[in-house]
């Protein structure tokens, strides 16, 4: 599958809805921050050092032994894709949006199925991430861990044996290790306690955000927790006491939706009701209005509630009805207005469709 | 009384915040306080990393929070040229040496960022494997010593011979 395929198919393997716990934990992302010795760090590069990093992991993925090892991967400089597509890449959380960001000396690799990809010349000149659906952060890391010792195969890595992995940022250093989850959690929010259990959180050297990363506020009720430690732990702990945090909250957030159906089921059945039906026949919709209708519908899909509608379907509309993705299903530049009222036909059609298979 | 954030709705919440034992009050409509509350979660408005930590480094490297920043004459990485005033503004180093010649002054910003300074996961498969070899080399060296200076000669011969096996597959590898 080409990187066009890619940006054509709004479905990614993480959409899947397998994996453990993924009626909440919806994905498991590990990545890695690396850089290449002797190199300043990409914000220092000038473009045609900048132009040797993407050469030498174009050489690295094309090296025999790595072949063998992880099959094969393609890359593509970010100037080869049209703005629409670039975006598209971020929307899939596929690239962070600073890899937009002076694109000209930017690339991206990618594995097939989209579950491993490599950011080149980010933040740092290698980020290297696994994405997988459900709960299965070991499994994300090994992925990675193998990617990582793919390339340094050919790679020589900035690494000091006291301090680890340099990196350009001194809140990465060590392992260069970020793992994270991202959990949908409509019901501590209803029962208004997702305040305190954050705030607990965030006491644990873990981190909490909104749905599409950075700068971004939590949309549909989707939380991504991370961990912010990166030194002086092995990589291992550091993804065992996330999980062991997400089990926690895995607990209360069902201890939260039980005692909503138990206690106020009118209420609950009243509102999954409302966003189907909204869903089903609204006009126009705003992205906000959408998120918010999508986690009260996939909750209800959850919970029983809704049965001919899968779970999985939600997700990929969260991805297949944000701007950039619209833009490319319709093929042109939209207003505002206009991207609300395609918005709105798309939820319809999609929804229609699954309630006929 | 109107809202004193939207100027529109009558006020009826009475909103207190106490920041840095200041404490404000302010009289606001439903929506704006809900709105308000909401943003308190922490995750609204995102604290820029790079911006907070570059105010963390402002104040490890001794710069004033405010005011135009002076770069100190000379404070810079060799390899490639970053200043000591630029990363303080911009919370990014500006290559691998940079951690070397700013080495001591960074520690105290790891221990208050990762509480530790010393990296115990995984070393490179391919390069780390010789930071291994010199690392468990120069434990090896150590030992011996120590056991030269309490005449344990017989320890002191299975160390030497010890170090001999590593320093060739050192020179091999």
């Amino acid at each position: 599958m080409s990187i066009k395929e890619t940006v054509n198919n709004p479905h990614s393997h993480w959409m899947d809805g397998t994996g453990p716990e993924s009626d909440i934990v919806i994905s498991s992302r590990v990545r890695v921050a690396r850089n290449l010795a002797h190199l300043p760090f990409p914000h220092l590069l000038s473009r045609e050092k900048a132009e040797d990093v993407i050469h030498a992991v174009q050489t690295a993925i094309e090296n025999r032994v790595f072949r063998e090892k992880m099959g094969k991967m393609e890359l593509t400089r970010m100037n080869e894709l049209t703005p629409v597509e670039r975006q598209i890449l971020v929307e899939k959380h596929l690239i962070s949006p600073d890899l937009l960001e002076d694109f000209e000396r930017k690339a991206v690799v990618l594995r097939d199925d989209e579950v491993l990809s490599v950011m080149v010349n980010e933040e740092d000149h290698l980020r290297l991430q696994c994405l997988l659906p459900g709960l299965q952060l070991n499994r994300a890391w090994e992925l990675v861990s193998r990617l990582d010792d793919g390339l340094e195969a050919t790679l020589d890595y900035a690494f000091d044996e006291k301090l680890g992995y340099l990196t350009a940022c001194p809140t990465n250093v060590g392992t260069g290790l970020r793992a994270s989850v991202m959990l949908h959690l409509p019901g501590l929010v209803m029962v208004n306690q997702i305040k305190g259990v954050l705030g607990t959180i965030t006491k644990l050297g873990l981190t909490v955000r909104g749905l599409y990363g950075e700068g971004t506020e939590a949309k549909g009720n989707l939380f991504q927790v991370s961990n912010q430690v990166t030194l002086g732990q092995a990589e291992e702990d550091i993804i065992a006491n996330l999980i062991s945090v997400t089990r926690q909250l895995l607990g209360q957030e069902r201890a939260a939706r039980e005692a909503l159906y138990r206690e106020r089921r009118e209420q609950l059945e009243d509102r999954v009701g409302r966003a189907y039906g909204l869903l089903k026949h609204a006009r126009v919709m705003t992205s906000d209005e959408a998120m918010s209708l999508f986690s009260d519908l996939r909750l209800g899909i959850d919970m029983g509630i809704i049965k001919n509608i899968p779970a999985p379907l939600i997700i990929e509309l969260m991805v297949l009805t944000r701007p950039a993705y619209l833009v490319k299903v319709t093929g042109k530049d939209l207003s505002p207005v206009e991207r609300d009222i395609y918005r709105a036909q798309l939820i319809r059609k999609k929804l229609s469709a699954a309630q006929q298979s | 009384m109107e809202c004193e954030r939207c100027h529109q709705r009558p006020a009826t919440v009475h909103l207190t915040e106490i920041i840095n034992n200041e404490k404000r009050t302010m009289r606001l409509c439903e929506q704006c306080a809900r709105e308000l509350q909401a943003q308190a979660m922490g995750f609204f408005p995102q604290i820029n990393l790079h911006n907070f930590l570059a105010g963390l480094l402002h104040n490890e490297f001794g710069f004033p929070t405010t005011g135009p920043t002076v770069a100190p004459a000379g404070a810079r990485c060799e390899a490639c040229g970053l200043t000591e005033a630029q990363f303080a503004r911009q919370g990014l180093l500006g290559c691998g040496e940079c951690y070397r010649y700013f080495g001591p002054r960074l520690e105290p910003v790891f221990r208050r960022i990762h509480g530790n300074t010393c990296h115990t996961g995984k070393v490179p498969e391919r390069t780390g494997g010789k930071v291994r070899v010199i690392n468990r080399l120069e434990r090896l060296k150590a030992q011996l010593r120590e056991a030269i200076s309490r005449e344990e000669f017989e320890r002191a011969a299975e160390l030497r011979d010890a170090i001999r096996e590593l320093e060739k597959e050192l020179q091999e590898g």
